[in-house]
């Protein structure tokens, strides 16, 4: 191995390493010296947007992390809340957009891979993976490729290492022409007394390192993660990795049987910044330091250099401390799982990561500099331009609907409202026994075994709306995400975001990403709801081109008892239909402003957190008093759409439905105005009344509006015909239109 | 009555075989490990569960079939005892030798991950003797390289000596190309050997066995296993 620190340090390799040259002075007035050339590469990484957090911070702050079942909250590998009965699920979301843009398969494959580790590092079985996935116009030269992919590298990664895929969304949109976003969320189970967090202490205590060998791929991942992308991101492909999903496997099996043991003591992974991240990380938390020696390090190759062999990100590694005097247990169960594994180093009381490479010390550096010490930046912000000329919509300016039924048709072709089993066929979404609600309804829901609850789990953004306007944006994405989970029949407790935004250091920008925040955190305050881990993704922009704002949010749900699961079509003829919400004419942010009207614009619908409160209310107290035979949001697309999708999602059959409203509203307002807090129901026709008095009771708005049954889908309003559409008809076209575009 | 569910590194719906004869079933069931000889002269019955054995980079069930633990059930299987292997099983026992054919990419050149349809074609074989003849089974399959294939001379055989038990069919039970998932030869979806003691079948029967579900539709293949080893029938 060549150690190359003598390599000299000028402003333009500073610069390269993604260091600012007011951050280079920081590291040398803070370290009392000039850093060499490997300690240049560690600042590099860890020091970057993606590790650092160093933009977002601030702001982050506003977000509520704390509540009675919260037991991990932010900082963490992931966040933790209990789930009562001596069980706790631990969840978080996280994003590989850049590497997916570049390498689609093994970006997407990888950030499977990232995610999972995140979750069984906390000692947790992995029994769940969503992902929320957005692509540039359906029609644009690039689009197929990418889509293509990035669902064969999840569906590749995921199936193999036999956690399934339970649910997810899929959004095309022109914004992501030039970066798409590969959100991946993760949930696993564990004992909450038996939670494991990245320590490393104990002094004298071993390191350990196993799982794959270290190569030289990806060196630099997180740095590139931090950039904007131009004409060369083409060239960036060496610094995305290559996933070993097998490997993974063996890590999930060989970890949760390590940690059967009571001599582990920390352990993490090696993610982004890899054995340096981790080793820092480590001793940050624990206020120790490690002493770790290089050579020691299992390679694919011979001659890396200490710089390389610390910043690479080669997959499917980990880092753990245990009690000393174990080593020869720890080591043979590896063994057993044919996983390389090795004594690097070991836990020190000086608070100081000193790094040998063939006992010659090349990097010495104060944990916490480098673990905290990157600027706390609180960016400018600045409302931008563009607001002036979009925020608003007359809706005078809107014609009136000629044929509404064509209308229907052609939203229910839109790929984003266009049923998705394209997508999630490829997923194995069944393995592990757990899945009891399938994809295709609005939240998936896990059994938990050996007890009566299930789980309940949806991911959602509305990005146009973000883009529109990103305080409302960001709390209709969680309003959203909640009433997904209530029409599951589960109740929101956790949540984990990723913030996908352009570049920070453009003030427009940071004001999108403050606003989201901000929204989002009154939202989650005002639901209860504690936001215990999340990620951020900034540059997601290209050549001065940024993304809409997406702050994408997962929520997990509890259902105490899994009977209380309820799906959202249709079940039985002369059911009922009901709609729990008002409907008002909203058309800005829509899908039938940008499908119909080809115009992005206006203000996202107005959303009132107390009507979005007392809606849950009624609908779970609906269900939990086993009433409701269906339950399903109204979002993109509307009413129309929503009493499409009820009628279509049955797995085996189709089924009709005849409604009838009066209203004095504009009638395409009453079909596919996006109003918010509104929850389409079916129900027996015995339980009217039950439930007309219970609304009356709760003052939530409700009416019934129509009956299951036939082969058509009949909107009437005001006694005359609007809508008369064949059922089987408009399947096909819902059921065929993902595929024609990207299949 | 002792089951044995066989882990391979990389199989991934062990613990679901397990909880099903384990939990649903109350069978006495151990895990077998890969790796060391274990004697299965314990067992009455081995599964083989699905999942990606060894990795499966090379043809899925490739590396699996020179593991120390398949010597012992080949050796197991070809003494008359009892093999059920699902998906990835059913992969190991065509490269083990213990049936014939191969398994293939979908013809779709994806993984498919749905419930679909699979008629009962052979109701004398100790895996499938509880149901009815042309029953119509909505069972899950989950695989990337599930497209039997058999020459004609091996299909004839199969055919001649009544050895497949299960085929992909419409909701009404046509066996038809509409209905074939993977572009499977003469849609087949399970075949047992000829001395019956071994089936193999990619969907999972332990998908739908649950009473967690309302479809248990996968129930009957075990209970078939089970009731043949009570009786003592199979030998």
């Amino acid at each position: 191995m060549k150690n190359n620190n003598s390599i000299e340090i000028t402003p333009d390799l500073v610069r390269q390493h993604g260091l600012t040259l007011e951050e280079f002075s920081r590291i040398e007035d803070l370290l009392g010296r000039e850093p060499n050339f490997t300690e240049l590469g560690i600042f590099s990484v860890m020091w970057s947007e993606h590790c650092s957090y160093k933009s977002s911070r601030y702001y982050l702050r506003k977000l509520p992390t704390t509540g009675p079942r919260v037991l991990q909250g932010p900082g963490e590998n992931a966040g933790v809340v209990d789930i009562g009965d001596g069980v706790a699920v631990v969840f978080k979301i996280e994003s590989h957009n850049h590497p997916s843009f570049i390498e689609p398969r093994q970006g997407a494959a990888t950030g499977v891979g990232g995610i999972l580790r995140d979750i069984f590092t906390m000692g947790a079985r992995p029994i769940a993976l969503m992902n929320s996935l957005r692509f540039g116009a359906p029609d644009h030269l690039r689009t197929r490729f990418l889509v293509n992919g990035v669902v064969e590298g999840i569906s590749n990664y995921g199936n193999c290492t036999g956690v399934p895929t339970v649910g997810g969304e899929i959004y095309f949109d022109p914004c992501y022409n030039g970066n798409i976003l590969v959100n991946v969320f993760c949930l696993g189970l564990i004992p909450s007394d038996k939670i494991f967090l990245g320590n490393a202490s104990g002094v004298g205590n071993p390191v350990i390192y196993f799982g794959s060998k270290t190569g030289r791929d990806g060196i630099h991942g997180a740095s590139m993660a931090s950039s904007e992308f131009d004409e060369s991101s083409e060239e960036k492909r060496p610094t995305v990795q290559v996933g070993d999903p097998f490997a993974e496997k063996l890590l999930i099996e060989a970890c949760l049987e390590l940690m059967k043991e009571d001599w582990v003591v920390g352990i993490q992974d090696m993610g982004a910044a890899g054995l340096t991240c981790s080793t820092f990380e480590m001793a940050g938390r624990a206020g120790t330091g490690i002493d770790l020696e290089l050579s020691k390090v299992p390679t694919r190759e011979a001659g890396m250099t200490p710089y390389e062999t610390l910043l690479s990100e080669s997959q499917e590694r980990m880092l753990v401390v245990i009690r000393k005097g174990m080593e020869e247990e720890a080591l043979a169960l590896f063994d057993k799982w044919d996983l390389d594994a090795a004594i690097v180093g070991e836990v020190t009381d000086t608070p100081m990561v000193r790094i040998f490479e063939q006992g010659t010390l090349v990097v010495n550096l104060p944990v916490e500099l480098v673990v905290d010490g990157a600027l706390d930046l609180k960016r400018p912000t600045k409302k931008p331009k563009y607001l002036a000329k979009v925020d608003h919509v007359s809706l005078d300016s809107i014609s009136e609907l000629e044929s509404p039924g064509e209308v229907l048709k052609k939203l229910l072709s839109s790929p984003n409202i266009a049923k998705k089993h394209w997508v999630y066929e490829q997923f194995d979404h069944m393995v592990r026994l757990n899945t009891l609600g399938l994809p295709g309804s609005d939240a998936a829901v896990l059994r938990v075994k050996g007890s009566k609850k299930a789980l309940a789990l949806s991911v959602d953004c509305n990005s146009r709306y973000c883009y529109l306007n990103p305080f409302y944006g960001a709390q209709i994405a969680v309003a959203e995400c909640v009433r997904n989970i209530t029409c599951s029949g589960g109740e929101a407790i956790g949540l984990t975001n990723c913030l996908n935004f352009g570049n920070p250091e453009n003030p427009e920008i940071m004001w999108q990403f403050e606003q989201a925040v901000s929204g989002m955190g009154e939202a989650c305050k005002f639901f209860d709801i504690p936001v215990v881990s999340g990620n951020v993704s900034l540059y997601n922009e290209t050549l001065g081109e940024a993304i809409y704002p997406t702050p994408t949010v997962a929520v997990v749900g509890l259902l105490e008892d899994r009977s209380f699961h309820t799906t959202q079509w249709f079940k039985e003829d002369e059911s009922l239909i009901g709609l729990i919400g008002i409907t008002l004419e909203e058309f800005g942010a829509s899908e039938y402003l940008r499908v119909v009207h080809d115009r992005v614009e206006g203000q996202p619908p107005h959303l009132d957190l107390r009507l979005a409160q007392s809606v849950n209310k009624l609908c779970l107290e609906l269900i939990q008093k086993n009433v409701l035979a269906s339950a399903h949001d109204c979002s993109e697309g509307g009413l129309a759409v929503a009493i499409a999708e009820s009628c279509m999602s049955h797995p085996l059959k189709a089924k009709g439905a005849t409604i009838n409203i009066d209203s004095t509203i504009r009638n395409d307002a009453l079909l596919f105005s996006e109003s918010q807090s509104r929850i389409l129901i079916s129900f027996l026709a015995k339980d009217r009344l039950a439930i007309e008095e219970m609304a009356e009771t709760m003052k939530v708005p409700f009416a019934v509006m129509g009956k299951v049954g036939g082969d058509s889908l009949v909107v009437n309003i005001n006694g005359k015909e609007f809508v008369r559409e064949d059922i089987s008809c408009l399947k096909q076209l819902w059921s065929g239109a993902l595929e024609a575009y990207v299949g | 009555m002792k089951c044995g569910v066989v882990v391979f590194p990389g199989s991934n719906c062990d613990h679901d075989c397990f909880h099903i004869l384990k939990h649903v079933f109350k069978l006495d069931t151990e895990w077998i490990w890969h790796k060391g000889d274990v004697d299965l002269s314990q067992f009455d019955l081995i599964v083989l569960p699905g999942g990606y054995s060894y990795g499966d980079y090379l043809r899925a069930g490739a590396i699996a079939q020179f593991s120390s633990i398949m010597k012992e059930v080949v050796r197991f299987a070809n003494s008359g005892r009892m093999v059920l292997g699902i998906c990835n099983g059913f992969q190991v026992l065509l490269e083990a030798g213990l049936l014939p054919g191969a398994l293939i990419q979908n013809h779709t050149q994806k993984f498919i991950c749905k419930t679909v349809t699979v008629r009962v074609e052979n109701i004398f074989t100790p895996f499938s003797s509880e149901y009815i003849k042309k029953t119509v089974l909505a069972i899950p399959i989950a695989h990337h390289q599930g497209s039997y294939f058999i020459g004609p001379d091996g299909l004839s055989k199969l055919i001649d000596n009544q050895l497949v038990v299960f085929r992909y069919c419409g909701p009404e039970g046509e066996v038809t190309d509409l209905y074939n998932p993977n572009g499977s030869v003469d849609n087949i979806a399970g075949i047992v050997s000829e001395n019956k003691n071994v089936m193999g079948l990619m969907p999972h029967p332990e998908r739908c066995a649950d009473p967690a579900w309302s479809n248990l539709d996968g129930q009957l293949i075990f209970k078939s296993a089970i009731k043949s080893l009570e009786s003592g029938a199979l030998l």
